[in-house]
């Protein structure tokens, strides 16, 4: 399969300094094993792109219990004992975005759109420093597009040209995650040959997809 | 009864047949045990789920699938899973019948507080803004006080979650609803006498001197 790496290649692929999207919501639907990858690797100073924080050891976790991550983009941090610490000593840079925008952000640069308008945060402490536009007399927050050097995938099932499949709630931020990211790595739970994922349940097409995590038995 | 149980109990009252509802973490997740399901609510979560049952039972739970705090749900026949932007497509667009969230405060005004204590805790609004400012209704359902601090006031103190009113707030000692002219006590819980929901409130109550008592039934 062409697009398949190794873990080793894959951390290789992200240097010190990198931001990256990493999908999942309260760790489910998280790419676990390059998580994992990257923090016993000791990658520091990267911009991390999530949902949330989860909790201490579950989804991106790891990434803060190994000091990895140097600015935090997420909209709920509050069941991650670690990142608050990190928040409170000044440790971590973090940008929180109420998640209906985060996700229409990452959106907006995987689509090619220059910023989307949300009531969303209109009146609040999120409208600070923003431009308001008004469209038919309601007002509307400018979100600028969000976008990252790497986007690290988790999908169900992965076949040989890259076309993922999600399953359930696992879904979440992966598909439109894996618009935004410059390079798009997945680490699926299996991978299948060409034909095994109906058309119509591939949800990211393979020609989105960079690398494919492989799993060395 | 506990007093979650009372708040859970009443707010169900408020649930439409057949209309779609995001309850949040804590008192509000308590709602679907209160439930008639022959009512054919369905439930969303920020997460992407449309149509969440009750926790499985041991052994029947798949990783796949869980509430946006990541807890183990099932699905009820007809739900379906949605990604992020779906998701909060429905709660933004206007398709959410009701969000039930908690709060730190709100204030006569309806405005609700519910995301940081600046200085002291910040976990973040999660889905909370949008919800707020999306859904058609929104109830806030919590406790009347916090360590004894009231909780109800006459302007919130903490970052707000949204500039939208709130529609209803469920407390265990009553229910009140924001208006144009202000915070109107229009419940009191069983027994629960006028003056102790005064005491207990530092927001200005608009009420007629006979408050009714709310009528859960177990």
């Amino acid at each position: 399969m062409h697009l398949a790496i190794s873990m080793e290649e894959a951390v290789e692929l992200i240097p010190d300094g990198a931001t990256i999207m990493l999908s999942g919501f309260m760790g489910v639907g998280v790419p676990d094993g390059i998580v994992h990858a990257l923090a016993h690797a000791g990658k520091r100073d990267l911009t991390l792109i999530s949902n949330d924080t989860a909790r201490d050891a579950t989804g991106p976790g790891p990434l803060f219990a190994a000091h990895c991550v140097r600015k935090l983009i997420c909209s709920h941090m509050g069941l991650n004992t670690i990142v608050q610490a990190q928040y409170a000593s000044g440790e971590l840079d973090v940008e929180l975005v109420p998640q209906g925008t985060l996700v229409e952000r990452i959106r907006a640069a995987g689509v090619g759109l220059g910023g989307i308008l949300t009531p969303t945060g209109v009146g609040t402490r999120v409208a600070e420093g923003k431009e308001i536009v008004t469209v038919d007399g309601k007002d509307y927050l400018l979100e600028t597009p969000l976008s990252a050097d790497v986007a690290l995938i988790a999908a169900r099932s992965c076949d040989y040209v890259g076309n993922l499949a999600y399953m359930l709630t696992a879904t979440n931020f992966n598909p439109i995650m894996a618009l935004a990211g410059r390079t798009v790595i997945c680490e699926p739970e299996e991978i299948v040959p060409v034909g095994m994922i109906p058309p119509d349940l591939v949800k990211t097409p393979g020609v989105l997809v960079d690398h494919v995590i492989k799993k060395t038995a | 009864m506990h007093p979650k149980e009372l708040i859970a109990r009443r707010v169900a009252q408020e649930i439409a047949p057949r209309s779609l509802v995001n309850l949040g973490i804590g008192i509000p997740t308590l709602v679907s045990d209160y439930l008639d399901e022959s009512l054919g609510v369905f439930f969303q979560a920020e997460n992407g789920a449309v149509g969440m049952g009750h926790r499985p039972p041991e052994g029947m739970t798949d990783r796949h699938l869980t509430d946006a705090g990541g807890r183990f749900v099932s699905f009820v026949p007809g739900a379906s899973t949605i990604d992020s932007a779906f998701s909060f497509g429905l709660i933004r667009g206007g398709h959410l019948d009701l969000t039930v969230l908690g709060a730190l405060q709100v204030d006569e005004k309806g405005h609700l507080a519910n995301w940081m204590i600046p200085g002291q805790y910040t976990p973040g609004m999660g889905g909370a803004m949008d919800l707020v400012t999306g859904a058609k209704k929104v109830i806030v359902a919590m406790q009347h006080t916090a360590k004894g601090e009231a909780k109800i006031v006459p302007e919130c103190t903490l970052p707000l979650t949204s500039q939208r009113r709130v529609d209803l707030i469920v407390t265990e000692l009553a229910v009140l609803k924001p208006e144009d002219d202000g915070l109107h006590l229009i419940e009191r819980a069983p027994n629960v006498p006028l003056e102790v929901i005064l005491e207990m409130t530092e927001a200005s109550l608009i009420h007629d001197p006979d408050v009714p008592e709310m009528r859960v039934g177990c």
